[in-house]
């Protein structure tokens, strides 16, 4: 019992944040419409990209002779980095064919 | 101060997040929104790399870092852009694993520091020696992003053709199996002793990734979009483990943000084709479709239509609706659609779309391929106007679509898709159905709309049909 208040005292700002950001994530697309379901989907698989902080922490902090660091650390970069690149360009290029008809409608 | 200034960027890329997803959830703003996101990353990372200390020690390994963002983003730029449109799906579905991957190296990365600092202590229990919220953090991370990682390959693996659906009898006992065995294994790891803990860590990331194997196979083509919105979901979540461990805000909120909307975006998928996300989990349709009982029933004679009758029909209606499907976007046939719609507009046919929303692999598929093909945004209908207008259409021209026309959706409560809202084609005065064969849809049920006298099926692939089709309304 003691180690769980522990744990929660501990981490009470990001267990703060856990909670709000869930509740906003749920309320923020709400009332999507059915049509931009995939470019929200992407463009959320962009936003989780973010993951790529941790992969340069990884690289960045790893010693000259850690090897499997240094490896599977470069290898995170590279894929975290295709996510965010990817995901951005992917749904800038589907929301682009909307945009355009717009002005016509 | 530099501290500071990183600490603000994290805030500022949180909010451009937040802000980013609200406006992409909206036509008008959606395009600006994911800019902005993307700039609020960028801050992020330039950030990260220039100003995060470790234990008050600055970055090293540039060139590393630098050279692995070039790889990443020269490579990410050129598979973005070069794709297809019609390959946009699984495009989305490969990128969510790269972030799944990432999230999972990150993991194993971490464990191993934590690992070798317990290392002095060999015989001791593992977890007595680490810290319990870390080590959560990275197991997490690390079976959520194996899960996804390789969840979203197969996802896009089936979604090119590559993978075949496979499921054996006893497949959920299976894979509810192996899902306890992951989380026996991370415990385990956290009481085993120190010197065997890594040998349990790698355990626990191999089941992992099998049970991301076991829980996608199963899984027919149709349902892949809601399997990936739900993957993303997991990536979130996974990233967001990546915050715990390094106290990053950024990660935090990005991670939780996508996790909690790609949660909710699964559900609205599975709603509007109205079904449950435990019923395309389990997977019922195509499996036990067999058991769907009277669909063959009244099977009857399907009326076959050649091109130039099809293309006399058409030419001499009032109002042309036409319905696109996933066979639409296999043949490529969208540009070829837009000119049919295009000659038949010279003859003066009032042409529209009816799209429902879950036509194509994933929502919004159609709307998206026909934008491409530069089909104006108005004359695209939703299902509650486009059922309005089949009313008065003469004709309704059915490309490569199955299901989301099938009336047994409102007339069979033994169907498998029972009460999906459907495209009210048998409206029309007349329907042409293009199809290149009987096959049964996604869904795998047969269609009585193809067996109904109103019907006149026009077999072949959609994109060589259509354009004989343009070249006999052409001649008349």
């Amino acid at each position: 019992m003691e180690e769980i208040t522990g744990f929660i005292q501990a981490n009470l700002d990001m267990i703060y944040v856990v909670i709000l950001m869930g509740f906003l994530g749920i309320e923020v697309i709400g009332r999507v419409p059915s049509v931009l379901h995939t470019p929200l989907m992407s463009g959320a698989n962009a936003i989780h990209g973010v993951v790529i902080i941790g992969a340069i922490i990884i690289m960045g902090k790893a010693e000259s002779d850690n090897y499997l660091a240094l490896i599977l650390g470069f290898l995170a970069v590279v894929l975290g980095t295709l996510n965010v690149v990817g995901g951005f360009v992917v749904t800038d290029r589907m929301l682009e064919m909307f945009k355009k008809k717009k002005p016509k409608s | 101060m530099e501290i500071s200034i990183l600490a603000i960027s994290y805030l500022v890329a949180s909010v451009t997040f937040i802000i980013g997803l609200k406006m992409l959830s909206h036509p008008a703003t959606a395009r600006r929104g994911n800019l902005i996101a993307a700039g609020g990353m960028t801050l992020a990372i330039l950030a990260t790399i220039f100003l995060y200390k470790d234990d008050g020690r600055p970055l090293g390994n540039y060139g590393w870092i630098f050279s692995g963002i070039a790889v990443g983003l020269v490579l990410g730029w050129i598979i973005a852009k070069k794709v297809k449109m019609t390959a946009m799906p699984e495009l989305v579905s490969f990128f969510n694993g790269m972030g799944g991957a990432c999230a999972a190296l990150i993991s194993i990365v971490e464990f191993d520091y934590i690992y070798r600092e317990a290392a002095s202590e060999p015989d001791k229990v593992f977890g007595s020696l680490i810290h319990t919220g870390h080590y959560l953090a990275i197991i997490a991370g690390a079976v959520i992003g194996s899960v996804s990682f390789i969840g979203s390959m197969i996802a896009w693996g089936k979604l090119n053709g590559k993978i075949k659906d496979v499921s054996f009898k006893g497949q959920h006992i299976i894979n509810l199996i192996v899902l306890v065995l992951v989380l026996a294994s991370a415990v385990a790891t956290y009481f085993a002793a120190t010197n065997s803990a890594i040998i349990y860590f790698f355990v626990t990331v191999f089941l992992a990734l099998l049970y991301g194997v076991f829980f996608v196979q199963p899984i027919g083509g149709a349902d892949m979009p809601v399997v990936i919105s739900l993957l993303n979901s997991f990536t979130g979540v996974a990233a967001a483990c990546g915050g715990f461990l390094y106290d990053n805000k950024a990660m935090l909120t990005g991670g939780i943000l996508v996790g909690a909307a790609g949660t909710l975006l699964t559900i609205l998928m599975c709603r509007a084709m109205n079904r449950s996300l435990m019923n395309v989990l389990i997977g019922s349709f195509g499996g036990s479709a067999s058991g769907a009982g009277p669909t063959h029933a009244g099977g009857g004679t399907v009326k076959e239509i050649t091109i130039s009758d099809a293309a006399m029909v058409m030419a001499y209606a009032k109002k042309v609706i036409v319905v696109p499907g996933y066979g639409l976007a296999v043949a490529q046939a969208q540009h070829t659609c837009h000119e049919l719609e295009k000659v038949l507009g010279e003859k003066g046919v009032e042409v529209k779309y009816a799209i429902h929303p879950v036509a194509g692999r994933m929502p919004g598929h159609m709307n998206v391929l026909l934008a491409e093909a530069d089909v104006e945004y108005d004359k695209l209908l939703e299902m509650e106007p486009a059922n309005e207008e089949l009313k008065t259409a003469d004709v309704a021209l059915v490309l490569g679509a199955n299901d989301v026309v099938n009336p047994a959706a409102k007339t069979d409560p033994s169907s498998p898709i029972y009460g999906m809202p459907v495209l009210e084609v048998g409206e029309a005065g007349m329907v042409i159905v293009n199809k290149r064969s009987m096959k049964p849809g996604y869904a795998g049920i047969e269609n009585q709309l193809f067996f109904e006298p109103k019907t006149s099926m026009l077999f072949g692939d959609a994109k060589k049909v259509l354009q004989e089709l343009i070249a006999q309304v052409k001649e008349i």
